[in-house]
């Protein structure tokens, strides 16, 4: 089992261009079905054996996508998203970095009228190993098992996804929200999903300093939590007033503190590891006191 | 980015708020002479990028002329918080009977914009939220529709604005939220907002954050751009591709993705050490990307040991060792340099690393103590 993404995704490519056209074959060489592409102009031919469309829409009456990823420029992305939520795509992935704030307050304002998930922007995708890949990870860090998992990060996401493998802990899905002040997915609703799993035997939960998503997350899990979660939080040692390279990742005045999250977590709970190599230990402690 | 009092009035003004009015000097004549020109008093300002600037000496009211003159001597040339005073503003003195509070910023949670209206002007509303939250009213506009009459009207009734200024300051709202819109701005505040004693509305100052992200579209506003001191690394850093943020400590540190190089930062406090900077090679650096951020790194001269710590992915182990021994090829560093490679093309990477002065390990903790040892 898994949320959002498994073996009924379809797969829309948005931008089908140098970086989109790579993770394209990533993900069909996953086993992920990629059903087409948009590309305004050239419709009706193919690239790389991916059907190409000049509208989503088109691209979803022809071939049954239900998920779209998107690889276009910051200043077209919006308008990539706005298209797919227009032609009613279920799961919606935007990879694209650096699109402005107000761009995502017109879309947030969209998506919240809408029955569509979005997913990042700024963000790796995700992944329900075995069946599905939507996103730009490395797959071989990935494996099958019970452990749900959110986080904000995307090279932590891999290096924490290689531990848990390590320690025989495989996922079922594990969804990367990005690291963007305004995202589609933030952490209590990625959370809400995986809480609502019933393959899902743990739910780890990554986060960064900046904004209050961790402590909403706390408490949707202190007040519905079914089953343990783990935490951790990267920048616990950043300085306020600056930007740690995610663009929501920033401690302004006494918000968006670590010591904010962490206090969240353990009012909730939920053990907060102090470095990534503490989680699975942590994992298989939550999963132990379960069963 | 951060714009300057009087260039964030320049844009005020445009959109129809009213200013007292000012202009910039750069010598003390000058603003001597602006000073004649205006009227007075004048209110002498600094205009540098930082909060703060009134308590630290740079904001003077001036009844004369020639103290026009002697403040501006004072003022240019200041020290506020590491940043020197280059222009000063001149502005009418406002006759003024009350202060108010307006602003616009992002809130996250509700993914909306917030437009927050006090009576409690002049003072951080940070520090108005936390000892007097009851006098801040809040409205969050539907993106699609901004903000509507009935709206700005109704934060005026909840804040208690006086009924001889419920529309000026409601129809000032509107505008600023326009602006907020227009300029793509991450804050925009008008603190103090002016009620005079004649009973009209007068924009105090004046505060606007751009969004970095959207300057490809704001031309006009990008000729504002000013490069702080201690942005210069940060600066030529980003013009590479890759994300710096100079910070205090000894060890320095390269990573790639944020949050990766963020848990490295804190790898390294947990091992009892102190990170020197915060460097994001991105995803997908290649050779060049990653000689010239070992370079950045080690042109601070705090830096006393070097931690690279890669999880490769998109980035390939193999292109990062290249990098670092194009670096090494030119000269030995004169620091230790401690690496873990992981991931993609990982092998291959410590492969090449073979034999080259510098120390592998296999974890981040492990890494991290390691650095943190050598830096000592």
């Amino acid at each position: 089992m898994s949320v959002l993404v498994g073996a009924q995704t379809r797969v829309l490519v948005q931008g089908l261009g140098r970086e989109g056209a790579f993770h394209a074959a990533r993900m069909i060489e996953y086993g992920t079905k990629v059903v087409g592409a948009s590309k305004p102009g050239k419709g009706g031919t193919t690239q790389d054996g991916i059907p190409l469309f000049d509208t989503v829409a088109q691209a979803v009456a022809a071939t049954g996508a239900n998920t779209s990823i998107i690889f276009v420029p910051a200043s077209a992305a919006p308008d990539a998203i706005l298209e797919a939520l227009d032609a009613k795509i279920g799961v919606i992935v935007a990879i694209t970095e650096g699109i402005a704030v107000h761009e995502m307050l017109t879309v947030a304002s969209m998506l919240e009228r809408s029955t569509s998930v979005l997913i990042g922007p700024n963000c790796p995708g995700l992944i329900s190993p075995g069946t599905a890949k939507v996103g730009i990870m490395p797959a071989e860090n990935f494996s099958t098992g019970p452990v749900g998992f959110v986080s904000r990060s995307g090279t932590l996401t891999y290096e924490i996804a290689d531990l848990l493998t390590k320690a025989g802990l495989g996922q079922t899905t594990c969804i990367g929200i990005g690291g963007d002040p305004i995202i589609g997915l933030p952490t209590p609703d990625a959370v809400r999903y995986l809480n609502e799993d019933p393959a899902t035997e743990v739910i780890v939960i990554v986060g960064e300093i900046g904004g209050s998503a961790e402590e909403r997350a706390a408490e949707y899990m202190r007040a519905h939590g079914k089953k343990p979660a783990v935490a951790f939080i990267a920048g616990r040692s950043a300085p306020p007033g600056k930007r740690m390279g995610h663009a929501g990742a920033i401690v302004s005045g006494n918000s968006g503190t670590a010591q904010s999250k962490v206090a969240a977590f353990e009012a909730a709970g939920i053990p907060v590891a102090t470095a990534p190599s503490e989680i699975p230990g942590l994992v298989k402690k939550a999963l132990a006191g379960r069963r | 980015m951060k714009l300057h009092e009087f260039q964030a009035k320049q844009v005020l003004a445009r959109a129809g708020i009213a200013i007292p009015e000012g202009r910039t000097a750069t010598t003390p004549e000058e603003a001597e002479a602006i000073a004649t020109a205006l009227g007075l008093p004048v209110v002498v300002k600094a205009q540098v990028h930082v909060g703060g600037r009134g308590k630290a000496g740079g904001v003077k009211l001036a009844k004369t002329a020639a103290e026009a003159k002697t403040h501006a001597t004072a003022i240019l040339g200041m020290d506020i918080k590491g940043f020197t005073v280059r222009t000063i503003y001149v502005e009418r003195a406002a006759k003024i009977a009350k202060e108010l509070y307006l602003g616009i910023t992002i809130d996250r949670d509700r993914r909306r914009a917030v437009v927050m209206l006090s009576t409690v002007g002049g003072m951080d509303i940070e520090a108005v939220a936390e000892t007097q939250p009851d006098k801040i009213a809040r409205s969050w506009p539907e993106p699609l529709l901004g903000l509507r009459g009935y709206a700005a009207r109704a934060l005026c009734f909840e804040a208690g604005v006086p009924e001889a200024q419920r529309e000026a300051v409601a129809a000032m709202a509107q505008k600023l939220y326009d602006v907020f819109r227009s300029t793509d701005a991450m804050t925009i505040e008008i603190n103090p907002l002016f009620i005079q004693e004649d009973g009209s509305v007068v924009a105090g100052d004046a505060k606007l954050e751009v969004d970095d992200n959207a300057l490809y579209r704001q031309p006009e506003l990008v000729t504002y751009k000013e490069i702080a001191p201690d942005e210069v690394q940060e600066e030529r850093a980003k013009a590479l591709g890759f994300s710096y943020v100079q910070l205090d400590g000894t060890v320095g540190i390269i990573g790639n993705g944020a949050g990766l190089v963020m848990s490295t930062l804190d790898a390294v406090k947990n091992a009892g050490g102190s990170a020197a900077n915060f460097l994001d090679v991105g995803g997908g650096a290649k050779e060049s990307v990653v000689k010239a951020a070992l370079e950045i790194v080690l042109a601070n001269p705090k830096v006393k040991a070097v931690f690279i710590n890669i999880f490769g992915g998109i980035t390939r182990g193999d292109e990062v060792a290249k990098g670092i021994l194009a670096v090494l090829k030119d000269a030995t560093p004169r620091v230790p340099l401690v690496i873990r490679l992981s991931g993609t093309e990982a092998e291959a990477g410590r492969a090449l690393l073979e034999g080259a002065p510098l120390v592998s390990r296999a974890t981040m903790d492990e890494a991290a103590t390691e650095a943190v040892r050598l830096a000592k």
